[in-house]
């Protein structure tokens, strides 16, 4: 998976862009990345060596944005699939509008959809009164998964300074602390679709993802829990296949959705 | 292992807990290497959370290093005479580089700057390894009373230099680039930014600098940095 692409290059926000709070942190790194045009011919390449498929973020500004983004990766083969970010809470005025409306969400969906086959999941934002309008929306037209969640839009103040401590005063919460949130959003989307759920928000450990499998996830993913530790996705396979082990679970697709 | 690879100006992302609290692992610059003894030394200062807890760990408990990670100082075979300058914990990866430029037959000043005297960090070892060791403190309690820039300014008015490489506090960091600036000098600088993954992938850790062609934009202190050439920091606006 890249990181959020965009059809131009972004410089990124002004520092400071991270700010540690109860096991977590908030981050408005504002998309930095170098364009769609430098993904396709730097990262996606560099990607490839690990012999692994390749999944682009891609995030825009506008319907046309995501349009073009999403016909200009259909043509790169070693695109495996795309990932597309209506959840980024970052820029203004962005990402945040289409996935924060079932409409915006779904009309962005459609017409990326009609540029390419390649295999789309679409990335829900947790800053919505009910995510699983947001999920029905977007599986209507035509995702093949949805991937949540996304991070909380927080903010943190310097009590001495009196001043936020990101320089974009507010950012995206994730890590532990929105762990429970996560899992319930997962847990409610599960019963309101059909199509497969990609679970994160906090994970850390093998119970985690466990405890994501449960609510309804088919896969899950790991951010800021590689700030920890960079092998942590590593360690967290490990204990999975342990776990299950112990737990006598022979395949652990079984426990997709188990949480009755 | 760290040891064997570690370069001065590098540094390691230190886990400070066994929980989640706090969170981030807590960047520290190598202070000094022992290659033989496969040990690399780290000196911090107690400034919140994460170096409370650690200053609280006791002997042979083991803790979770990343490292060495960023890319350090460089120097050039040619230098002569060149001065590091630090203020405060600043001070902490230039003795590692002090010992590497001594290697060679070189005239090494080391500027320290501190608040008080028990805040000074290492001029003994600096001496001990022949540096010429020039000190201030804010209240005067040892050495210059004043800041580190002025010992500078001094030197640069006195004798040439090949090269100054400069950490510490931002404000300090700016005048001595604007010292070593005036008299053409060319002037390494370790920065400080608050950091997540400490290895590049997150993007965290911006810093303002000129592309060479000329547009703005941003690079990564733990993985472009903590070194670099003050010739393209921006950092007017922070
Ligand atoms: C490359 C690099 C090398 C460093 N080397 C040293 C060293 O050798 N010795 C030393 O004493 N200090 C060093 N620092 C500063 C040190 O990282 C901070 O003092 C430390 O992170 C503070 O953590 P805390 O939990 O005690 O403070 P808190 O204020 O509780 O930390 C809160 C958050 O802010 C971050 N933060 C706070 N101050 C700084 C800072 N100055 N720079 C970057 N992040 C900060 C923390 O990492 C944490 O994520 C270095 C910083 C960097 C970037
Ligand atoms: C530093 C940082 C950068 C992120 N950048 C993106 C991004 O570019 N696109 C995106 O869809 N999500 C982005 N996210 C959100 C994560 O992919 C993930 O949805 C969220 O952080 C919750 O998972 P976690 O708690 O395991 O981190 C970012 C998260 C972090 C911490």
């Amino acid at each position: 998976m890249t990181k959020g692409t965009t059809l131009e290059p972004k410089p990124g926000n002004e520092p400071p862009r991270i700010a540690e709070t109860p096991a977590g942190l908030l981050n408005s790194i504002g998309l930095q990345n170098p364009g769609v045009e430098k993904v396709i011919s730097g990262e996606i390449p560099w990607l490839r060596q690990f012999g692994v498929p390749v999944i682009v973020n891609i995030s825009g500004y506008s319907v046309a944005e995501f349009e073009e983004l999403a016909a200009r990766l259909d043509s790169v083969p070693e695109v495996a699939g795309l990932e597309v970010n209506i959840s980024c809470p970052n820029i203004k005025g962005g990402g945040m509008a289409f996935g924060t409306d079932p409409q915006g969400a779904a009309q962005v969906v459609k017409r990326v959809r009609a540029k390419t086959r390649l295999p789309l999941i679409v990335k829900l934002t947790p800053n919505v009164t009910d995510i699983t309008e947001i999920a029905r929306a977007v599986e209507s037209v035509g995702a093949d998964a949805v991937s949540l969640i996304n991070t909380l839009l927080g903010m943190a103040i310097d009590i001495k300074k009196r001043r936020p401590v990101l320089a974009n005063v507010m950012g995206g919460l994730s890590g532990p602390a929105v762990k429970p949130i996560a899992v319930r959003m997962v847990y409610q989307v599960y019963r309101a679709v059909k199509i497969p759920i990609i679970g994160m928000g906090g994970i850390v450990s093998a119970e985690d993802a466990v405890e994501f499998m449960l609510a309804g996830a088919k896969a899950i993913a790991i951010g800021a829990g590689n700030f920890i530790d960079p092998l942590l996705p590593l360690k967290v396979l490990e204990d999975l296949e342990d776990w299950l082990d112990r737990e006598g679970v022979k395949d652990i697709a079984e426990l997709t959705g188990q949480c009755q | 292992m760290v040891a064997g690879e570690a370069k001065p100006g590098q540094f390691v992302m230190v886990r400070t807990s066994g929980t989640l609290e706090p969170f981030l692992n807590r960047p520290i610059s190598i202070h000094r290497i022992d290659e033989a003894k496969g040990i690399i030394e780290l000196v911090y200062q107690v400034v919140g959370k994460g170096t409370k807890l650690l200053s609280r760990i006791s002997p042979g408990q083991h803790l979770q290093i990343i490292g060495p990670l960023g890319n350090g100082f460089s120097w050039q075979t040619g230098f002569k005479r060149v001065a590091l300058v630090g203020g405060g914990c600043g001070i902490a990866p230039l003795l590692a580089l002090a010992e590497k430029l001594l290697e060679n037959e070189r005239e090494v000043y080391v500027l320290l700057g501190a608040q008080t005297k028990e805040k000074l960090l290492a001029a003994e070892e600096f001496s001990q390894l022949g540096c010429r060791v020039r000190i201030s403190t804010d209240d005067g309690s040892q050495g210059k009373k004043g800041f580190v820039t002025q010992l500078l300014e001094e030197l640069v008015n006195s004798i040439s230099l090949d090269q100054v490489y400069a950490c510490g506090p931002l404000p300090m960091v700016k005048g001595l680039i604007k010292i070593a600036e005036e008299k053409g000098i060319p002037c390494q600088v370790s920065l400080e930014e608050r950091m997540a993954c400490g290895v590049g992938a997150c993007l965290g850790c911006a810093c303002p600098v000129r592309n060479p062609d000329g547009t703005v934009g941003y690079k990564r202190v733990c993985h472009d940095g903590p070194v670099f050439d003050a010739k393209e920091l921006l950092l007017d606006n922070k």
